[in-house]
């Protein structure tokens, strides 16, 4: 290593280990909030592509690197990869037209609001175990704060306001109804997501989102109770010898996966995807709340959208889903009479290996859910707004309140 | 008289959607999966893939200006070509051919003809009206440009499209 990079080496490892205490939340919270616009920029150009395999098309193949314009004598085309690059320059470069007859404050505001929760709410939860580094390990969780649900509840309920604010605001009719259906879905799904979470509270009687992710390494993935099944032969114990078939998880299993339904339902209405994308529905609304926008200020709802959607498919993959954790196979084979084959959460105090895998797992999970949502965006046809209404107040919430019930009851009598 | 209307009596699967739900599932993932593993049949990828080789016989494509079997321009600047063309494309400049000239009989020529392809309907009426079999549309069709100036077709142009024609009739030969 050459002088001047030993230096800067040094100063890195100085700024780490005396400053650590803002430099790991600060470069957590920079890494974090890239890796989310880059999924954001990319899962756009799924979008179209997951949309335009489902309809028999090819969806955008063309846009690549210009290496034409430096000279080269051909484009370099990566199947489309640098179409979403593309978008963002076309957006910043058009027009930012703000119509005359809008409230110019609010018109501002909305898209600011559209976007800061999405990506404030992410910083509660844990994308991934720890990493160790310069002889500390951190916990990869930007905020490891004891409300994370109460904070995560706050932060999504204030999503609406930009959605609320930009139908307002724009001062026109498309947007208004938009507005209007929006802050409607909100009340009658908000209900149902804060209740269908109460039986996870119940059962780890802990809000922060890392204790949590502890419970399903101890107990199995809520929504799949046996991801840490274990099973085997001892010299003197009994045969079969399983763990991971545990009674108590066995029976919440049936609450947890109404649970597990019922989030993810919310999940879509909160994030206004198809098929409860009634505030924007195209072929009503023109473009619902977001009519009068243009350039950058679209952009941003655009980008608030997805981001939404990353946010709650990770808030799924942590409630519901084992979290950063993926069970890796192990097998202890001494002989035929002492042999065990377990399914083990493996953390970053295994390694740093182990803790990057953790990161992979989880942001494959948060993609895998991504990949869904896109593929019910375009199966499922948009709810009609009172089936929607029928769907929120009537089905979801009385099933949310019995599956509490269900779950206390199951947590009183059957013993741990 | 009012019309009752048979609702269908729904079952509690059906009314809860999840059954239709994951039958469209199946069959949106159907699709994709046949796309992935490129059993769809799509559309041509135009610039890379052409459909020249069906085009048929009498398609009507860009028109131009040909020679004949010995690499003479045809066009005798008559202008019908000129006078026909409904939206007015063709400008002729004709010119005459000196007394010295080998076929001076055929007395005159372009000394510029031009075809304004922002105009042009590729209606083949020139080519219908040529009574020298000079002017014909091609099966090129993608005529591109930047300015309007590069949408004129000059005479130089539309003989680099046009080319060589042989086995017409051959009326200008020296010996006939």
């Amino acid at each position: 290593m050459s002088a001047p990079i030993h230096w800067l080496w040094s100063i890195v490892v100085d700024l780490y280990t005396t400053w650590g205490f803002i430099m790991v939340p600060l470069s957590k919270t920079i890494v974090l909030v890239i890796v989310v616009l880059i999924i954001v920029a990319y899962s756009s150009l799924a979008e179209r592509k997951v949309s335009a395999f489902i309809q028999d098309r090819i969806g955008p193949n063309r846009v690549g690197l210009p290496l034409t314009l430096l000279g080269f004598k051909k484009d370099l085309r990566i199947g489309g990869l640098a179409q979403p690059l593309v978008d963002g320059v076309k957006f910043l470069l058009k027009e930012d037209l703000t119509p005359a007859h809008v409230n110019k404050f609010y018109y501002w505001l909305a898209p600011a609001l559209a976007v800061a929760p999405a990506l404030l709410s992410i910083a509660v939860v844990p994308f991934g175990s720890t990493l160790t580094l310069f002889g500390t390990s951190y916990k990869m969780v930007v905020a490891d704060v004891n409300i994370g649900f109460l904070y995560v509840f706050a932060i999504t309920s204030i999503s609406v306001y930009g959605i609320v604010i930009a139908g307002w605001s724009s001062n026109s009719k498309y947007p208004f109804f938009g507005g209007v259906r929006s802050s409607a879905q909100m009340i009658s799904y908000e209900l149902s997501m804060g209740l269908s979470l109460v039986p996870v509270l119940l059962i780890i009687g802990n809000l922060n989102l890392s204790g949590i992710i502890e419970y399903q390494a101890k107990n199995g993935w809520m929504a799949l109770p046996f991801s840490n099944l274990a099973f085997g032969m001892h010299e003197n114990g009994p045969w079969p010898w399983v763990s991971g078939f545990r009674p108590r998880e066995m029976l919440l299993w049936i609450p947890m996966l109404i649970s597990f339904v019922i989030f993810t339902v919310s999940i879509f209405a909160e994030t206004n995807r198809a098929p409860f994308d009634l505030p924007e529905s195209e072929q009503e609304l023109v473009a619902g709340y977001h009519t009068e926008y243009s350039s950058m200020k679209f952009a941003l709802f655009f980008l608030g959208e997805y981001a939404a959607m990353i946010t709650g498919c990770a808030l799924i993959a942590t409630l519901f889903l084992g979290g950063w954790q993926v069970p890796v196979p192990s097998v202890d084979f001494h002989s035929l009479h002492d042999w065990t084959f377990a399914l083990i959460t493996r953390t970053g105090a295994d390694g740093n290996i182990w803790g990057l895998f953790n990161i992979v797992c989880f942001f494959g999970k948060v993609i895998a859910l991504i990949l869904f949502f896109m593929f019910v965006r375009w199966t499922v046809p948009r709810f009609r707004y009172d089936q929607l209404m029928k769907l929120g107040w009537v089905v979801f919430f009385e099933l949310a309140l019995a599956n509490i019930v269900i779950t206390a009851i199951i947590l009183a009598f059957v013993p741990a | 008289m009012a019309i009752t209307v048979q609702r269908p009596n729904l079952s509690l699967a059906e009314r809860s959607y999840l059954p239709a739900i994951f039958t469209g599932l199946s069959i949106t993932l159907g699709h994709l999966w046949r796309m992935m593993r490129g059993k769809t049949h799509v559309t041509m990828q135009y610039p890379e893939q052409k459909w020249d080789s069906h085009l048929p016989e009498h398609y009507r494509g860009v028109p131009a200006l040909v020679t004949d079997d010995y690499g003479r321009e045809r066009c005798v600047s008559c202008q019908l070509c000129e006078f026909i063309c409904p939206p007015q494309a063709i400008t002729i400049t004709p010119g005459e051919l000196g007394e010295n000239d080998p076929f001076a009989k055929v007395e005159k020529f372009p000394q510029e003809f031009k075809i304004d392809m922002i105009r042009c309907i590729y209606c083949g009426l020139c080519e219908e009206v040529c009574p020298e079999q000079a002017i014909y549309l091609m099966k090129e069709y993608a005529v591109t440009g930047t300015t309007r100036a590069e949408m004129v077709h000059d005479k130089k142009k539309l003989y680099e499209i046009g080319g060589l024609k042989t086995g017409l009739v051959d009326k200008w030969d020296a010996n006939k």
